[in-house]
């Protein structure tokens, strides 16, 4: 195995994102306070609790969902877009490094950045709200996996994507409206039956579910269909990046 | 053409130790393009060897497919008896590459680009020896400066750095020098023909022909996908080279007479001079006959000069009559 090769790029992507600390960290922190001073402190006042817990506190697992999707696709998209774009790519390529070396490189610094934030808004989410972690343990599982299941998710779209307006096409047109439609702000329980149903094709309502039930206990779908549907996911992307390697897809000539 | 690679590669087989064979290589690209048309050529440990070749030959294909770049169509490539594909991590650990163009991490600084190229193929960080290559590329003062501060020639130096980074056993240079300067040109052979001398083995394709003539041992000449001719330098030069004598007339003359007519000369400089042009490998090369012929028809010379003809000229030569 190629340890320092994985550490190079690891250390490089983690380079990369303290040069641009105030886009990457301070950026969203601010972002996600300003959600809990609206829907925590200003209109969360007036919504009465959710499966017994306050508004506030309900919303904090889905905005670090949120934050942790995004990030962890944007993060790893532009990094393996980056050296494409660049041309830089061609030393990744012609290094003795296996294809599983490479997106243990990218992939691992995405996902730590975005584990990072994520840990973070928790931290800025205590100064607003009084939250409790039930399953601490389970919580930083559900963390690091979908972390690194949208890593991955992002690696394979920095590979397909051909300019910068559709490296932030999926994260926009996609992950965002997901998310947002995945019961971050609210709970399933709350739609009507049939949008509850249609809901459950949403990937993303699984893993705020699951990441909800590691705070308080509550979820919208059981915590195993949930584990479930993330390996799946997981699975998905694992196969589109073998088979980018495979084929030298956007990669290769 | 044919018999001159054929005869080449069994003197190389028979006699140099190769670090790099390649056989039956080909490529062609999903647009239907063929950069490359079975191409064989063995590289000898610790020579350099020049690639020439017009715009869209085939030179870089040939370099990115060794470098695990490029995806060969069929045929095979070993380095060190290690072949490319199977065993990538034993070759590609063996290869620098210093690409043509001039891309690299633009924010980050030269120390940190050169360190993260030696981590990439699997060296573990060892600042003397980062130090000792920045020096020796005169970059140790510019170690701190982010690329996208440096000038054309600087980043140019930061790729060789990078190349060198894991000590590689053989380097790969797609047109090094083309947009440095003179003086930062000669910097790099100098320190080229110092890695040689340390044993290791380059590979180089140029624009500036002079460039092979004065650093390369072997040429291969490519064009349209072909490996149209591999020769050691001299050799090259001494059969390929043409020589020519030309006679500064004592007196200018309005047309060759004809009893000159068998030694094909060419009139010069409003009939001041004369040329004739002869092989010096000849068993004749009629010298004598043409002056003896001279001084029977009365012609008489002031000076004469002979000249040898360029690797440049050759190298048009070859391209022009392969088309």
């Amino acid at each position: 195995m190629n340890l320092p090769g994985i550490l190079a790029i690891y250390r490089y992507e983690m380079a990369r994102w303290v040069r641009t600390l105030l886009q990457s960290l301070v950026s969203p922190v601010i972002a996600t306070s300003l959600y809990f001073v609206v829907f925590g402190a200003a209109i969360g006042s007036r919504i009465s609790e959710i499966d017994g817990v306050p508004y506030g506190a309900f919303i904090v697992p889905g905005l670090i969902m949120l934050n942790l999707l995004t990030q962890s696709v944007a993060n790893a998209s532009f990094g393996i877009y980056f050296p494409r774009f660049t041309g830089t790519i061609y030393e990744q390529l012609s290094a003795p490094l296996s294809p599983i070396e490479i997106v243990a490189g990218y992939v691992g610094a995405a996902a730590t950045k975005s584990i990072v934030l994520g840990l973070i808004i928790l931290a800025t989410a205590t100064l607003f709200v009084q939250i409790r972690i039930d399953h601490p343990v389970w919580m930083a599982f559900f963390l690091v996996l979908t972390a690194i299941t949208f890593s991955l998710f992002g690696f394979v779209i920095g590979l397909w994507a051909e300019g910068f307006e559709q490296l932030q096409l999926v994260p926009l047109l996609v992950i965002t409206p997901l998310t947002f439609l995945g019961g971050t702000f609210y709970s399933l329980s709350v739609l009507p039956p049939l949008w509850q149903t249609v809901s459950l094709l949403n990937p993303v309502v699984y893993l705020v579910s699951a990441f909800r039930w590691s705070f308080y206990s509550t979820a919208d779908v059981s915590v195993e269909v949930s584990l479930v549907m993330i390996f799946v996911f997981l699975a998905l992307c694992l196969g589109a990046v073998w088979w980018v390697f495979k084929t030298g897809y956007r990669l290769k000539s | 053409m044919r018999a001159i690679l054929a005869q080449s590669n069994v003197c190389l087989s028979a006699s140099m130790s190769q670090i790099i064979s390649i056989k039956g290589l080909s490529k062609t690209y999903k647009s239907g393009f063929e950069a490359l048309k079975t191409i064989d050529l063995d590289i000898e440990k610790g020579e350099i060897f020049a690639l020439l070749g017009p715009n869209g030959a085939g030179k870089t294909t040939l370099i990115s497919i060794i470098c695990g770049i490029v995806t060969p169509s069929s045929g095979s490539v070993t380095v060190s008896d290690y072949d490319i594909i199977r065993d990538y991590r034993a070759t590609r650990s063996m290869i620098g590459l210093v690409p043509q163009e001039l891309t690299a991490e633009m924010f980050e600084t030269v120390w940190a680009t050169v360190s993260h190229s030696r981590g990439l193929f699997g060296k573990w960080p060892d600042p003397a020896y980062v130090e000792k290559v920045l020096k020796d590329l005169a970059l140790w003062n510019k170690k701190d400066s982010k690329l996208i501060t440096l000038s054309g020639g600087m980043k140019r130096r930061v790729l060789i750095a990078k190349a060198l980074a894991h000590e590689p056993s053989i380097l790969f240079l797609d047109e090094p020098t083309a947009g440095v300067d003179v003086e930062l040109r000669n910097d790099m052979w100098e320190l080229v023909r110092r890695l040689r001398d340390s044993g290791v083995t380059i590979i180089l394709t140029t624009h500036y022909i002079q460039e092979a003539e004065d650093m390369a041992d072997r040429i291969g000449v490519i064009n349209n996908g072909e490996l149209i001719l591999v020769e050691d330098k001299h050799e090259l030069m001494r059969k390929l080279g043409k020589k020519q004598l030309t006679l500064q007339l004592h007196d200018a003359l309005d047309a060759i007479p004809a009893s000159l007519a068998s030694h094909h000369l060419v009139l010069a400089k409003d009939g001041s001079e004369l040329i004739y042009t002869y092989d010096s490998q000849g068993t004749r090369t009629g010298i004598t006959h043409l002056l003896t012929d001279l001084a029977d028809a009365g012609i008489r010379f002031k000076d004469l000069d002979t000249s040898q003809s360029s690797l440049e000229e050759i190298f048009v030569g070859l391209v022009r009559r392969d088309r």
